[in-house]
């Protein structure tokens, strides 16, 4: 028989933090600028410069290890890398080895069973690498140093996550508590945050660990799932046949779904790790901690909650919202503006999500602006637009972010509420219909929808329906 | 008046005076460096063209009044390991024969906003490394008190070329004593000072905990004036140190009584050439002479300075380095089939033999599994080495002692036996170990017609102390004339 297996993983997370300035040097962080053109001689390892730390980088660094219950080093280091590598100037990248910034923090995340808790080894800062481009034409190699520099934490988890299901899981949660905190924005296409899986299988129940691979080049959710899957089945397959798992480095192909061993751990290099010289220890002092602490922006859990008690918003229309940082600031501002919480939150709820579905577009995407949300409601409230008309307004809003009020306006599409020309059309109508009218005298009270219907046929659609609805139901008191 | 025979501070006086033209004085160092160059080679890189006009400009800048600093239209030499925008830096290696650095080092913006005219760029040993400049890519630089002798090292080309007058001063930088060795050998006065105090932003590397940039000058007086200029808070060097004091020459008073001198015992044992002994103790005596009170005490942990220095400064060497490459800047080999090889042929043939020993050194004692032994080990030795010196300076103000073992050795005789060079440190490289200032002043001529240094050693920030006892010898002491370069051995 087939033995059981569980799959132990374990995750590397590189985030690109939202400084504004490299971690060592003034120059910009952008992204897409000409190559080479965000560099000086720091960043491009000439001769005699030298690093200097960006405090911003620290404070970032910081609050990412205090929103995941990290332990702070306040007394941390940063060490030399030693490895060559024309993408790496000095050939050495400063990271921290012996006493990172942060560790043994902890991400809560939801299972089927319950909630779990994720445990986090450390987070350590880092530089980032330039971008080396073979230019096949000329056969030659290009190096573009405008990410060299670029600051990165490393979030290293304990091989605590048993599926692909629970490594999602976890990758969401962080990746939404970095966002929360502005400390960055986590895009996995663009890099911005990467994900290393550290994975290996067991016969369930056994309390040692097999021999774990390290899967790279994984560049969103979906592969991350393939490959956590594909790994799994490779090591199983292994070990059904008697064989050995190797501990090495893999490189993911998500065209392919497999992965190829790209070095194993006989030839691992010795990075040859040491204190980096020209940059003292860090000392982080009580008051600089607890200013950061303090300056925390309110978190995922406590938006919920506050959505709940303070705007009346169910748990539910509060999770949704607040699942995406963007969502949640678009639905604030647009509360802030019309003062209508529960009905921000149904466009958000409702049309939002059908259209993000419909046309594919992320939450954190979403390029409508709150005052034109805000807009609409108001218009909708006023009576001065119908449902249907709100929604074909809004779908514009959406895709075009055009201004509700002109839009509506521009295209007649505004509600009739003048009485006087309501009036007229009732009167015409029960006019026109002598018969209709006596039926609903002598007790047939629902023909009264027919004869709204026939003033909003007159109207062409632009009358208020319930306006007309009591207009009618008065004269034929 | 003799114009070379000044000193850096007598010239400024004479051309804020107006005796003598900036350009004079400029012209006067280059006719010197194209008289003494084919015997001492003490530059790797002469700017005549650049020279004078610097010269010019600051000649205007005097008389319009912007430039009134004592070293105004001074001219300087600067060691090839301190970068200078628009002026070739090449650390006398073969890896960087070709560099053109697109900045200039803190150390040197602040030379020339002071005034100071740059003549060149000096011969090193290459990338520091040596104690003699014969390992130098260009070869080496001759002793200008005899030319059949090595100038010292690493600071070699700095240090000859003051003692024979091509420039008024120079730059030099000192790992484990680059600037105080070289000193002692050529008969001037260097100081490295406390670790700290002048930027490293734009010094080239070779061991970044230990490296310092310092002036070599032909006095005390003129050291103190240039470490004024040089010495600054630098937010670009991230172990630059905000000091309390920078008024250097105020120290300049002549006045050591009741100062405590401390001549370590263990510093006079073995090794030590008779000569440089009897001239050091001499020294010793002048500033008992003036009232100094002088002693002998043991000082500890000096016989495990120099392995601890060789494995800190060879391991931050192996690191630091790596970055020559062949990618980006300096030498790339010719003849390359891929990445690997261009690395490995770039760097083979662009380092020489004794950096190429350190960058191994370095790498083995930071290799996992003998990170513990050697390179901890080794740090752990630093922090006791500091203790010694503090227990010292709990009781001396200064320490006394040789710079050196011997006098400068003929051509060729070190390099054979690299372990006789590395003992050759044994009395400078404890100062950088543990961060303190110390200076090299010339304290007699041994029988073979070479001068001998002094070393005076402060507790760290205490330049002032060191400055006060140098000068005071030197008034002991009387006049120093340096020889005008280049006899031949009788």
């Amino acid at each position: 028989m087939r033995k059981e297996y569980e799959t132990v993983i374990g995750l590397e997370v590189h985030v690109e933090l939202a400084a504004k300035t490299k971690i060592f040097c003034g120059c910009s962080t952008a992204f897409g600028a000409a190559p080479n053109t965000h560099t000086c001689p720091v960043c491009t390892g000439m001769p005699g410069s030298l690093p200097v730390l960006n405090k911003r980088v620290v404070e970032l660094a910081l609050s990412v290890g205090l929103a995941a219950n990290c332990g702070i080093n306040q007394f941390c280091k940063f060490d030399r890398k030693n490895y060559f590598y024309p993408d790496n100037p000095q050939n050495y990248q400063i990271s921290q080895l012996y006493l990172p910034i942060c560790h043994d923090g902890y991400i809560t995340i939801e299972t089927p069973a319950g909630e779990k808790q994720i445990r986090i080894h450390e987070i350590h800062m880092e530089e980032d690498a330039g971008k080396l481009i073979h230019d096949e034409w000329e056969d030659c190699s290009l190096v573009d140093y405008n990410r060299s520099g670029v600051p990165l934490i490393e979030i290293v988890s304990e091989p605590d996550m048993r599926s692909a299901d629970e490594v999602i899981a976890y990758l969401e949660r962080l990746r939404l508590l970095i966002q929360y905190l502005g400390a960055s924005d986590c895009k996995l296409q663009e890099g911005s945050m990467r994900a290393d899986v550290n994975l290996s299988v067991r016969e369930k129940g056994s309390s040692r660990f097999g021999t774990r691979t390290e899967m790279k080049n994984l560049n969103s959710f979906k592969a991350i799932a393939r490959a956590i899957e594909g790994e799994k089945k490779r090591q199983i397959e292994l070990l059904e046949e008697g064989k050995a798992v190797i501990q090495e480095t893999r490189r993911w192909d998500d065209n392919k779904e497999y992965s190829y061993a790209m070095r194993s751990k006989e030839d691992a290099k010795d990075y040859r790790y040491f204190p980096d010289p020209d940059l003292p220890p860090v000392y982080i002092s009580d008051e600089w901690l607890e200013s950061v602490k303090s300056s925390l922006p309110e978190l995922q859990p406590e938006k919920m909650k506050r959505y709940q008690e303070e705007y009346g918003l169910s748990e539910y229309d509060s999770r949704i919202i607040t699942e995406s940082k963007h969502m949640a600031d678009l639905f604030e501002k647009t509360t802030a503006l019309c003062k209508k919480a529960k009905k921000a939150a149904n466009w958000l709820i409702g049309e939002t999500s059908r259209l993000m579905k419909e046309r594919g577009v992320e939450a954190e995407k979403l390029q409508f602006s709150p005052g034109h949300l805000a807009q609409l409601i108001e218009l909708t409230e006023a009576g001065s637009i119908n449902t249907n008309t709100a929604k074909e307004v809004f779908e514009k809003l959406f895709d075009e972010d055009i201004e509700p009020r002109a839009y509506v306006e521009a295209h007649g599409l505004l509600m009739v509420n003048d009485d006087s020309a309501l009036e007229a059309a009732v009167d015409a109508v029960l006019a026109a219909n002598p018969n209709t009218v006596e039926e609903y005298k002598g007790g047939k009270t629902k023909v009264l929808g027919f004869l709204v219907g026939q003033v909003m046929k007159t109207m062409k659609g632009k009358a208020n329906p319930g306006k007309v609805n009591e207009m009618m139901a008065e004269k034929l008191k | 008046m003799e114009l070379l025979e000044l000193t850096a501070l007598e010239l400024g006086k004479e051309i804020q005076k107006k005796n003598v033209s900036v350009r004079e004085a400029v012209e006067a160092s280059l006719a010197q460096i194209h008289k003494k160059e084919p015997d001492i080679h003490a530059f790797v890189t002469i700017e005549e063209e650049k020279a004078l006009r610097a010269a010019d400009r600051v000649q205007k800048q005097i008389e319009d009044g912007t430039l009134t600093g004592p070293l105004a239209g001074v001219p300087a030499a600067v060691k090839d390991n301190i970068c200078t925008e628009g002026m070739k830096t090449t650390c006398s290696s073969r890896i960087l024969s070709n560099f053109v650095p697109p900045y200039s080092a803190e150390a040197v913006k602040r030379l020339q906003a002071a005034g100071a005219v740059i003549l060149g760029k000096t011969n090193m040993d290459e990338f520091a490394m040596g104690s003699t400049t014969e390992t130098s890519w260009y070869g080496p630089t001759k002793n200008p008190w005899n030319v059949k002798h090595v100038p010292g090292g690493s600071s070699g080309g700095s240090c000859a070329a003051v003692a024979a007058e091509e420039t008024f001063f120079a730059l030099g930088s000192d790992t484990g004593g680059s600037i105080r060795q070289p000193s002692s050998f050529c008969g001037v006065t260097g100081i490295k000072p406390t670790y700290g105090t002048v930027s490293r932003y734009g010094l080239i590397a070779y061991g970044s905990s230990l490296d310092q940039i310092g002036p070599i000058a032909k006095d005390t007086a003129d050291c103190a004036a240039l470490l004024e200029v040089l010495a600054s808070y630098d937010k670009k060097d991230s172990t630059s140190v905000l000091r309390k004091d920078y008024d250097f020459t105020a120290a300049l008073t002549g006045e050591v009584k009741g100062m405590k001198i401390g001549i370590p015992s263990d510093y006079l044992g073995e090794g030590l050439d008779e000569g440089v002994k009897k001239a050091v103790l001499a020294g010793a005596e002048a500033l008992k002479a003036q009232g100094a009170e002088v002693e002998f005490f043991d000082l500890g942990m000096v016989e495990y300075a120099i392995p601890a220095y060789y494995v800190i400064a060879s391991a931050e060497a192996s690191s630091n380095l790596s970055r020559f490459d062949g990618v980006k800047y300096g030498y790339r080999t010719s003849d390359y089939e891929d990445l690997h090889e261009m690395y490995k042929k770039s760097r083979s043939e662009g380092f020489g033999t004794e950096v190429k020993r350190r960058i191994m050194l370095g790498s083995f004692v930071l290799s996992s599994g003998y990170y513990d032994a050697y390179y901890l080990k080794a740090l752990r030795t630093k922090a006791l080495i500091k203790k010694a010196f503090d227990r010292a300076f709990e009781t001396y103000d200064i320490i006394l002692g040789p710079a050196a073992p011997s006098i400068a050795p003929v051509l060729g005789e070190s390099l054979s036996d690299p372990m006789k060079m590395y003992l050759g440190d044994i009395y400078t490289v404890s100062v950088n170990l543990a961060g303190l200032p110390g200076i090299s002043v010339p304290c007699g001529i041994d029988e073979k017609g070479l001068p001998v240094g002094m070393q005076l050693i402060a507790d760290c920030f205490r330049e002032k102390k060191l400055f006060r006892a140098a000068y005071a010898y030197e008034k002991a002491r009387g006049p120093w004339k340096l020889p005008c370069g280049g006899k031949e051995e009788k």
